[in-house]
This record gives structure tokens, sequence and C-alpha cells, in this order.
């Protein structure tokens, strides 16, 4: 059966009535490309595009006009610690919201791999510490630093998948935990608890990086490339298998699927992103030591994907911007000691009461206010008669 | 569906306006002054002493400086260094201050440093940050420390040593910045005069069950020189009494300080005479340390027996910045050149002997040389057996002689011979 | 078959054989001295892996709230130990406090979460970051140290070693009376049967009649007491602080994950392993010797995914 015949399959209403009632993933976009038009069989970019430029809705329009204006009228604090810095904690946790949420496999390994990208770039690049820095020229130890850990995050993804699932927290947790030792222990190389410090973005045609607006306009074309590649994935065969073998692997390994190729392929994907994402994070930073892939910072980047929602790529963005607003602004609200209480407050009744995240509250806030909807999808509308019924 | 996105849109819109409200600048008439210490996470307590240090300074001023309301900014870091740039960052660009105070933790202070290079027209002034790098590596040029760091602390310790017989000693520190700085002040005079240090174990941060390092102290050595702090430094000395040790100690400047003799628990009185060595100490017999300890008591009801180390460097960090606000009348303008000559001027008797800068903003201090006691009310405390004045980073040798040995490292210096 | 099972413990055998020949000769006292000590060690691990995972055996509810349980346990137990005077009823108390609070979370928490794993996971995630600060507010960040009776404290002679800790034997004796304890309990037991039946298979436990929440709360409790317990005797040797919880926490991680999950046997091997080779690791090669702990995890990892004893629970 081939992956464009499973993925008709899934979207036959039936099938999508079941699935939407449980994982509602989204159908908005998928829904008119197959009801309106044959289902495309053949890949190619101009079919995709054009399919893909049908979903385009007026608040996509609206939030791209919007990230796109926001330099302009913010201050340069608010560009580059909040904005920036946001999008690139977003970019990291949407690798971990692609892998957890589409693949089922929660990795607190995200970050880790992020911070191992950004000491590799430390390490074949320029830094404070001349000992051990080689000093290539940026672009080079930029393509190196995010193979490494693209092949860093296949090794962890082929020691943790073939646990089963709930293992796989524990078994990234506690291989993130060693890096950290690792990184804090070893001189030679990561040059222990001081880490590198004096990593500076580069100066792209003219513009220093290091500008609050230029290097919100590039964490910004980083970020929606990583957000478009993981919407594209979503619908790719690789994607739609992933899901698959999310839902139910032992059917998936009968139907033919090499289960554990796919799953190391997946931490392999998300490993790219979440390395792209600690690049820009270390070039925010200006430095990278041990603190930066810590305990705290793994735990971090879950909060960032649990509080945004795992159903949907765009969570792990509104999850960051809630966090870095939390932790910038927390102080001037709430006594500054019981930061961690409100953050693990908020995480728990967000896990609580809406395990989907803020994006499942929205949906829930939404359906409320807007009223009676019409043609939200056959889910939806599946749903309905069957509450009408009872 | 036109409803659904309506309420999208205003929403989104309201977010955004919300956002850009954010970044417009408040003009304010007070004068605004950061103060970044570690409010987070398990190093909150000397982090919260550190803000009554602070604070004490700016009361015992009436809350004025140069003439001006001062406004204190309150920011807090969790130890980390992303974390304690991102909240200077906060406190220099969204709420404006003029004056930074800050951080806490060595390798944060090297971190703000590093910032403080690309705010030039913003004056910074450290907390209590004793790494030797922040100043001596790359100095910034408005970044300013009126406390000596760690390896000055430890100056004249092993002279004390020596004194007390103590010919060879055997290290057991955490391995990291402030210890290797640490044990580099206290060799320094050492090794020169002849004592050796056997040999040195750096166990790894955050190590609490100490019972192999123990097993490997040499037989033949006449003390242990144990430069560890907060639980680690009480976890080593309950398991060396109970694993039947009975060497002498010397101690680090965090290893037998306020927070580590006042420890929930018995007191074992093996901690008795352990020497030690730092900026201040507890039973400084000076009115001016006296007057301290009584205004802090006054003042902070919830506070330590006694202020601490933090509380003690904040404090004379802050006098001085706003000493020299008064020096200037308040003048902070033209990229603050005339508060950068006050400040390089500083000189006042602080609680714990003279406050003043070398050449390179280092602070050049007394330290004092201590052992613990107990109290008539059977509370410990470290007395002051002597005071070694005027400790500059050069550590008491020639500038020549101490850039020969460089940077205190996990093997410099090194006298096991 | 039978000679595939001999290749491993050549290959790991034969280097550990060749290292402890070598050190016995060089000094005889350090290498006894660090063996006994890795012992002890590894029968505190077990005291608070033990809880984790009889926990995750029946439940399949990964606790990461644990450590927050061992550090609660402490606490309350060292309050009491003041009041009282007495270490023996600080350590009930310790027992207690934990095993109410496991109580609590799971009837309060867990029970409505019944079978989603990942969201039980994640809400003990945020548990554990709550009770940590909370217990931050209440307990503040000094450091804790209990005072155990004096026939504890105070160092013995033995044979090998000359002076070794007294208390870390009890902590030995007392982690083998536990250990065998509960594999009384989960053996001979009516209770433990129970708990059994439940791990081979939930739905016909529940069909024989059996009220299975019931089951499921008393062994959390026992599983939550049982970090309690270890905060109190663990706290006794080393000292309590912020940052224990996560401390003990990824040790039990680590000892379960090598161990197998939902094995109490396996437990006590992880735990021996773990405990051994940090303090092995901490007395010839200190610089490592926290990595060398997860590079057994790792290894442990690539060649038995399951953890070395599997799933089952006894």
């Amino acid at each position: 059966m081939s992956a464009a015949q499973w993925r008709r399959a899934m979207n036959s209403s039936a099938a999508a009535g079941a699935a939407a009632a449980r994982r509602p993933t989204d159908l908005h976009a998928v829904a008119p490309a197959t009801h309106g038009t044959p289902s495309p069989t053949g890949s190619g970019l101009w079919p995709w595009l054009r399919n893909a430029l049908r979903a385009v809705r007026v608040r996509h329009v609206v939030v791209l006009a919007c990230l796109l204006v926001y330099p302009f009228v913010a201050s340069p604090f608010f560009t580059f610690q909040i904005g920036a810095q946001s999008l690139a904690l977003g970019l990291i946790a949407l690798s971990l919201t692609f892998l957890g949420g589409y693949g089922g496999m929660v990795s607190l390994a995200q970050m880790t791999v992020a911070g191992f990208a950004a000491y590799m770039l430390a390490i074949f690049g320029t830094s404070s510490n001349t000992g051990i820095s080689l000093g290539w020229p940026w672009w080079l130890a930029l393509v190196v630093a995010i193979a490494l850990a693209t092949v860093f995050a296949a090794a962890i993804g082929w020691l943790s998948v073939r646990t089963e699932g709930i293992y796989t927290i524990m078994i990234t947790l506690a291989v993130g935990v060693a890096f950290f030792y690792l990184a804090q222990q070893n001189y030679t190389v990561f040059n222990g608890f001081q880490g590198f410090s004096r990593i500076a973005p580069p100066t792209l045609f003219g513009h220093d990086l290091h500008e609050p607006m230029p290097f919100y306009f590039i964490v910004l074309a980083c970020a929606l490339a990583g957000y478009w590649f993981v919407k594209y994935l979503i619908h790719a065969p690789f994607g739609v298998a992933l899901q698959g073998i999310r839902d139910n692997p032992r059917r998936m390994q009968a139907l033919g699927f090499d289960v554990t190729a796919h799953r190391v392929a997946a931490y392999a994907v998300t490993g790219f992103i979440a390395a792209v994402g600690g690049v820009l994070l270390v070039w925010y930073n200006g430095r990278i030591s041990p603190g930066t892939v810590g305990t705290g910072a793994m735990i971090n980047i879950l909060i960032i994907a649990v509080l945004g929602g795992m159903k949907h790529p765009i969570g792990a963005f509104i999850g960051a911007i809630v966090f870095v607003l939390l932790q910038n602004f927390a102080i001037d609200l709430v006594d500054r000691e019981r930061f961690n209480l409100v953050i693990g407050g908020v995480f728990l009744a967000i896990v609580l009461f809406s395990p989907d995240g803020l994006l499942g509250l929205w949906q829930f806030l939404r359906t409320r206010l807007a009223g009676r909807i019409t043609n939200r999808g056959p889910g939806r509308i599946h749903q309905r008669q069957r509450r009408s019924e009872t | 569906m036109s409803r659904a996105s309506g309420v999208f849109v205003r929403s989104i819109v309201g977010a955004a306006t919300l956002m850009a409200m954010g970044g417009f600048a408040q003009a304010q008439e007070t004068l605004k002054v950061g103060l970044l210490a570690t409010l987070e996470g398990p190093f909150a307590a000397p982090g919260q002493d550190s803000m009554r240090g602070a604070d004490l300074a700016l009361k015992q001023r009436n809350g004025m400086a140069g003439g001006k309301k001062i406004e204190f900014v309150k920011v807090s870091s969790d130890a980390t260094p992303d974390k304690a740039v991102n909240a200077t960052r906060k406190a220099v660009e969204q709420d404006k201050v003029q004056v930074m105070i800050g951080p806490l933790s060595g390798d944060e202070g090297i971190a703000v440093k590093n910032y403080a290079k690309t705010q030039p027209g913003i004056t910074f002034i450290n907390g209590s940050s004793g790494a030797q790098a922040a100043t001596l590596t790359d100095p910034a040029p408005n970044f300013y420390r009126f406390n000596t760091e760690g390896a000055q602390w430890m100056v004249g310790l092993g002279e004390h040593a020596l004194g007390k017989g103590y010919k060879k000693v055997f290290l057991i520190a955490e391995d990291y910045g402030f210890p290797y700085s640490q044990v580099q002040g206290f060799m320094a005079s050492y090794c020169a005069k002849g004592g050796k240090v056997v040999d040195k174990a750096w166990v790894p941060l955050g190590t609490k069950d100490y019972a192999s390092v123990i097993a490997k102290v040499p037989k033949d050595i006449d003390a242990l020189l144990v430069v560890l702090g907060g639980s680690d430094a009480v976890n080593f000395l309950t398991q060396y009494e109970q694993a039947g040790g009975d060497k002498p100690m010397i101690g680090g400047s965090i290893t037998v300080d306020q927070t580590v003799l006042n420890f929930k628990g018995k007191r074992r009185e093996s901690l008795l005479g352990t020497a030690s060595a730092g900026p201040m100490a507890d039973s400084i017999d000076t009115a001016e340390w006296k007057k301290f300890v009584a205004d802090y008591k006054a003042n902070f009801k919830d506070g330590f027996p006694s202020p601490s180390l933090f509380a003690y460097l904040y404090y004379i960090n802050t006098k001085a910045a706003l000493d020299a606000l008064d020096a200037v009348k308040g003048d902070l303008s033209n990229g603050q050149k005339a508060y950068r000559e006050a400040l390089q001027k500083t000189n006042f008797k602080g609680p714990a002997g003279v406050v003043k800068i070398d050449s390179n903003r280092n602070g050049v201090g007394d330290t004092y040389i201590t052992e613990v006691a107990k109290a008539p009310d059977g509370s410990f405390y470290n007395k002051v057996v002597k005071t070694v004045p005027d400790v500059s980073q050069t550590l008491g040798l020639s500038k020549a002689e101490f850039d020969k040995m460089g940077l205190g490292t996990r093997d410099v210096p090194d006298c096991r011979k | 078959m039978n000679r595939r099972r001999w290749v491993p413990w050549l290959v790991f055998g034969l280097p550990v054989l060749v290292f402890s020949v070598w050190a016995i000769a060089d000094n005889a006292s350090l290498y006894f001295k660090t063996l006994l000590n890795g012992l002890t060690l590894a029968s505190l691990y077990f005291l608070v892996a033990s809880g984790f995972t009889l926990v995750f055996g029946l439940m399949r509810n990964v606790n990461l709230a644990h450590g927050s349980l061992y550090l609660i346990g402490a606490y309350v137990g060292w309050m009491v130990g003041e009041r009282t005077g007495s270490w023996v009823l600080a350590v009930i108390a310790g027992f207690l406090a934990a095993a109410i609070l496991g109580l609590l979370m799971q009837v309060l928490i867990f029970r409505h979460m019944q079978g989603q794993d990942l969201r039980q996971t994640l809400v003990t995630i945020g548990l554990s970051i709550v009770l940590a600060d909370l217990a931050l507010w209440a307990w503040g960040a000094e450091i804790y140290t209990f005072d155990p009776p004096s026939w504890i404290y105070g160092s013995t002679t033995l044979p090998l070693v000359n002076k070794f800790p007294t208390y870390r034997i009890f902590v030995f004796i007392a982690s083998i009376v536990i250990g065998v304890g509960l594999w009384l309990l989960l053996a001979r037991t009516r209770v433990g049967m129970m708990i059994r039946a439940g791990v081979d298979d939930r739905g016909m436990l529940a069909a024989s009649g059996v009220n299975v929440q019931r089951v499921f709360a008393l062994t959390f409790a026992i599983g939550a007491g049982l970090a309690g317990l270890a905060g109190v005797v663990g706290g006794t040797a080393l000292s309590v602080s912020p940052g224990e919880d996560t401390r003990y926490l990824l040790a039990s991680l680590v000892v379960v994950i090598v161990g197998g999950m939902g094995s109490v046997v396996g437990a006590a091997i992880g735990a021996l392993l773990i405990g051994l080779a940090e303090q092995f690791g901490l007395a010839y090669a200190p610089t490592y010797s926290v990595v060398f702990t997860f590079v057994i995890m790792v290894v442990a990892l690539a060649f038995k995914p399951r953890g070395l004893m599997g799933k089952r629970i006894v």
C-alpha cells in the first residue's frame, strides 16, 4: 500500500471522523485539498505549492504581516530579547512538537542537541577561548556544527527507539544529563564550567547580525522555514507514516514499514531543526556553557511545547512567546523568588485541564465565542451529528 | 467562519498593541539603579542577603544620592550566565537603568562584563562576583569591582598555615573556576615559603558523597585544604568525621562561612579551630564593622544572625556607586564621564577596611585570616586572628611574576615537590 | 545459547578483574574502602529506586516527582526529629509523610488519567517543579543535617579498611532488610499477589473482583513512602538541601533503566552497578566519575533495551 493511498484512506470521512475525534491533525489544510481536487498522486513542487496556497487563510496573512512589521514598531529590547529569543526557543520546541506530537516520542534531549550544535559552532568557529576554538570561517563551522548535531541526534534516537514510548522521556533525560556533566567536566574540548564566550554572529551582506533588527529577521526566516518544513513533513509520506507509527506501530510494521528506521530518521530530522535553533540561540546569547544544557533548560523546552500545544506546529511558538514573556515580566508581577512556582503551576494547570495546551484552550474558546459553526470539515460535523443523536 | 476569524483578528491586533505598548520608553524623574542577584533556586538565600546589603546602603542615606531619589530595579537570575545577561539586558534596555549593580556569582560576572562592552553608556558595578577573569582578562572600561576577588581572599592564609606547622597539605576542591582562584591565592605565598601541596583532588561540582575522596587522603600530611562551598562543605565535614578522619582543616572563603556554620543540625565540635580567610569576618573588632552589623540586625529581622559575605560585598559596591553619585551631584551626562572619574577616586572606610580600586578597576582591600570559634551562646562564628592589608590582584607577587604564573587552573600553580 | 550467555560476562568481567588485581596490589586499603563505599551508596540508591520501579511496574506511571517525595519526606522527618529528639521517629515520619502525599497524588490526580502514560508523566514533571519550589519556600535554602543516635554515628574498625563510618554499615543492613521485606511483601502476601497479578494483566485483576484502584493507591503509597524513608536515611548520610530531589531522581532513573523497569531485583542489581561505578570512578578517575555512570547506562541500553532484568516485578 503506497503512502498516497494510505493518506487517502486516512482522509476518507469515516477514518477522518474517528481520527478527528481523538487527534485533529490540521484538517483545515487537508480537507479542502482533498475534497476540492483529486488527490495528488504525484509528488512535485508546483502541484504541492498550488495546494498549499489554496490552504492560506486570512489569519496566516495577518500573522505574517504582524511578524514582519513587529521590529519596526517595538523597541530594540523587545525585538531582540523577546522576539528573537522566542522564535529561537520556539524553533527548538518545534522540533519537540513534531517529534512528540506527531511522532509520539517525547524527547527531553532536544535542548541537548541544540546545545551540542552550539558547542560545535564555538569549537570550530571563533570564540574567546583561542586555545580550543579552531577559527574556521563561520559558514563552514555552521555547516559542520549542524551536521554533527544531526548525527548526534540520530545516535540518541537509535539508543531510545528500541524501547517503548514512555521510556523515551527517561532515557533522553538521562542522556541529556550525561552530556551536561561531560560538558561541565571536560576542559580540553568543552572548556568545562566556563564554556565559551564572545561567539559573535557573522556580518551578512553588510548587516552585523548582532544588531537587533537584522538578527530578528534571520531568526524569523529560520523559524518560518522550520515551520513550513514541518507542515510539509506532516503531509508528506514520511510524516504520514510517522503518525501511523505513533498510532499503531505493530500495524505499520505488518504493513512493511521499517518502524525503527522511521523513528531514527524522525530524530535526525528534528535534530536538524533543533541544531538550527541551537545555533541561533548561541548567537543570541553570545556564549555557551553547561548551564544552557542543564536539566532546567531541557525541561523548559518541554514546558514550552506543552504550553503551546503539541497538536499543531504553531503551538511551539505560542508557548515560546508566553514563556519568554513570563520569564521577563513575572518578576514585575509576582514575588520574584517564586518564579519557578508560577511556571510550574501554569504548566501543571495546562496539563491537567487543557492537555492540548493554549491551542486547545483557544479552540475551546473559539467554539464557544463564535457560536454554531457550519463547515468546519468532516470531523466536526460528525461530532455534532453524533451529539444531536443522543 | 467570518465571526471566528473576526475574533481571531481582533485578538491578534490586541496582542500586538499590547506588545508594542510595552516597547515604548517611559521617562522617569527618579534615578533608576539596576540590582541583579540570584533570587531563584537553591542560591536564593545568598541572593536575598545580597539584596539586604544593597538595601542597607540605600537606607543609610535615606533613599537619596546625588540629590535624586534612587529607585532600585531588582532583577533576578538563577546562577546561569545566560539568565544573568538576559536579566541585565532587561534592566538596561527595557527598564532604562543608568547604573547596574550585580551579579552574584563568578561566571555570571564574566558574562555581564562582556555584555557591558556593548553598552558603553551605562556603568556596571559588580555585586559579589569573585572571578579573577572579570577584570584581569579582557576587561571592560565600564565594569567596576570594588570588592576583592577569590584569589585575593586567600592571600596570607598560606603563611598562617605554615605558622601553625602545616608544611604538607592535601587539597580537596570543587572542579571549577572559583576554587581555582582560591587555591592560587593560597599557594602563591604557601609554595614560595616552602609549603607543599602534595596532591589535588578536584571533585566534580555537585558531588555529595566524598567517601572515596576521603579514602584517598594520604597519611603523612599535616592538614587538609578544603575549598568546597555550601552543602558540599557540610557533607564533607560530616563524612570526614564519620570516617574517623582527624587531620586539621584549612578552609576556603565559603567553606566555613555563615551559611555553612548556620546549617540546621547538631554542631560538630571538629569544626572548631578551622582556619580560613576572606574579605570579612563575623568578629572584626572595629567600630565600623560593629555599626554595620547593628544596622543590618536592626533593619532586617528576617536576616541571618550576622551579615553574610554576600550582604557585605553588595553593601560596599552599592555604597561606592551611591557615594560617587553624591560626588558628581547626580550628573550622569556626557557618557557618565564625571561619574566614572569619581568612581575611580573612591576611597572610603567600609565596614571591613578601606574600599578603593586599582587602575584595572578591581578592588584592593584587606584580607582577614580567621579561625572558627564558639560563642558564649553556643553558636559558631569566625574569629579574626590576623589582618592582611592592601591585597592586590597580583597576590603579593610582582606583576611580572604573576603574569608568568597566569590565572589559576587545575594544574596552575603546582608545588608538589 | 549457553555460550552466548557467557560472552558479556567475559567481555565486561575480565577488565574489571584485571583492574581489581592492579588496584589491590597498588593500594589495598583504598580498594576495599571504595568497594564498601560503593556497596553502601548502592544500598541508598536501591532504597530510592525500589519505590520508583514498584510504581512503574504496576501502574506504568513514570513518576518524575519521586525526587520531590524524597525531599519532602526528608524535611518532614527532620522537623519531627527536631521536635521529638528521636531519629527513629524521624524515619517513620518521613515514610508516612511521603506515603500520604503519594496517596493523595494517586487518588486525586493520577486515578483520573489511567492509561494516558504521557500525560501522567507530564503531570509528574509539573508536580516536581511545584513541590520543589514549595519546599524551598517552606524550608528555605539552608542545609539540614540529622542527628542519628550515637550508636550509629562514628566509625568502627573493620579488618581490611581500618576505620569505616558506622552509619554506612547501618544503611547497608537497613536496605537489605527493607529489600527482603519488599520481596516478602510481593511474593508471600495476598496484597503482593494482587500487585503481581496487576502487573501481568490489569484487566483480569479487575475482572476477578479486586478493587484495582485500592491496590494502585496502596502501591503508590508504599512506593512514595520508600522515597520518604530514603530521604531521612540518605539525608543523615549526606545532608538535605534544595537540589537533592533532582539528584536522587536522576540516580533512580539510571538505576532503573539499567536494572529494568518494574523489577525490584533489577533495581537492586542496577543500584549495585551504579553505586560501585560512581565510587570507583570518584576514587580512581574523579573527573569523569559522574559521566561514567551514564556511560554504563548507555552501554546497558545498547545491548538490553529493556534493562538487565526486563519487566518482571520480582
